[in-house]
């Protein structure tokens, strides 16, 4: 296809309007390991599978899921070191806001920014896109929510979704079990149904919000 | 003279039943010669929220034009009016940026924020917030309207009560001050209106 001849440069379009850094980017996405998140009526929740390469990894070391801000929570599917340098950035970001509105930053408005950053990475010179999609799971004024942020910088509200491996028979299965008024404890339940669909499991990473703006880091 | 009496200038709010007054001379010198009786002082940011500035006319203009800016992106950004407390540590920040040169203005800034609360707060010209609960003051008839304000004033004053009190105020400290004056510009906001009214004092 002509698209090959296009597939180096990621500033240049290929003649089928694609830009193919990007689909690469997201090929990345998809062998990595699944995550997902669900919006509750009182709550979200984030999860992954925390699979490490071999027992001898001290499986403390390893975060895949962390807090932006007290009551703003991120997971991804893709390349580790990209998610460290966004969370770096993001979080960041957040500080600057409180340190000018001394109000802590509404999660569309954390949202906008991390997308901005990941889109100013595919129209830079000497760059290459991050090879991560994130879910930013958050609980402000408007209550609970959910997105989704991709390596070209678009970002999605979700009810339900989940990236990485697997990630049709998991939405699969979230269509299913997914209701609107679904309780918190609920969303915990499916979620650990859905990633177990896939795998045997070894250890999974679980990251609750309630309303109360409280995060909970739960592993087992 | 202090670059802060070059115009002259003298804005209060006070604080009363789920409602705010905001008040402002209307005179603009230069130095000692009259060269406006209508000059406004006291801008909108939001139907809620109300800035008055006083000190050099021109940085009160610019600093406005500045916060309005700020205030309609934070609008389009976050679909939302800002929160008095907010804007207040907006307007706190971007006095800081000029730490070493900055504008020569003291605002005052009073909304009615969350379940209708007033909020009023004052800064000096490098941003140091000082919030209040019963009135703030700034400007060339500070002093005199300190002393004013603090004999006059009631807490949980209806409004038009709330009216006479800083309207009575405004005017008889900017009598003792030969740089402000030329009549009064009072703002009354209530959870379901605003007032605007001008007062006829000493035209001197």
């Amino acid at each position: 296809m002509g698209d090959s001849q296009y597939s180096f440069s990621l500033t240049t379009f290929s003649p089928s309007g694609k830009l193919v850094q990007i689909e690469h980017a997201l090929t990345a996405v998809g062998s990595g390991q699944t995550s997902l998140g669900i919006k509750a009526a009182n709550g979200v929740v984030i999860a992954t599978e925390k699979k490490l390469p071999s027992i001898l990894v001290d499986e403390t070391s390893v975060q895949k899921i962390q807090t932006l801000t007290p009551n703003i929570g991120v997971v991804y599917s893709g390349m580790g070191p990209d998610f460290r340098v966004l969370v770096r950035k993001s979080r960041k970001q957040a500080q600057q806001y409180y340190r000018l509105y001394k109000e802590t930053i509404p999660v569309t408005q954390l949202v906008r920014e991390t997308a901005a950053v990941m889109q100013e990475f595919t129209q830079s010179g000497g760059v290459r896109p991050f090879g991560v999609s994130l879910l930013i799971a958050g609980y402000d004024d408007n209550g609970p929510q959910l997105y989704q942020v991709d390596p070209s910088g678009s970002y999605f509200s979700w009810k339900a979704s989940a990236m990485g491996k697997n990630v049709s028979n998991a939405k699969t299965f979230l269509e299913k079990r997914y209701t609107e008024d679904m309780e918190l404890d609920d969303a915990i339940h499916t979620t650990i149904l859905t990633l177990k669909e896939g795998y045997l499991v070894f250890l999974i990473c679980c990251f609750c919000l309630i309303p109360l703006f409280q995060s909970n880091l739960i592993e087992f | 003279m202090s670059i802060f009496e070059y115009n002259g200038s003298a804005v209060v709010a006070m604080v009363g039943k789920n409602c705010f007054a905001i008040a402002s001379d209307r005179r603009l010198g230069v130095q000692l010669q009259t060269v406006a009786t209508d000059f406004q002082r006291v801008f909108k940011i939001h139907d809620r929220l109300y800035i008055g500035l006083s000190g050099l006319a021109t940085d009160a203009q610019t600093l406005y034009q500045r916060l309005v800016f700020r205030h309609k992106l934070y609008q389009l950004r976050e679909e939302r009016d800002m929160k008095p407390q907010t804007f207040a540590s907006l307007v706190s920040a971007l006095l800081y940026e000029k730490r070493f040169g900055p504008y020569f203005c003291q605002p005052v800034i009073a909304g009615l924020g969350d379940n209708d609360e007033p909020f009023i707060c004052t800064m000096d010209c490098l941003g140091a917030k000082e919030l209040a609960k019963d009135f703030v003051v700034s400007g060339t008839a500070s002093e005199s309207l300190y002393g004013a304000c603090e004999s006059m004033y009631k807490p949980s004053m209806e409004p038009e009560e709330l009216f006479e009190t800083i309207s009575q105020a405004l005017l008889a400290s900017v009598d003792r001050d030969c740089l402000s004056g030329w009549g009064g510009y009072v703002l009354l906001v209530t959870p379901t209106e605003v007032q605007e009214r001008v007062l006829k004092g000493r035209m001197d």
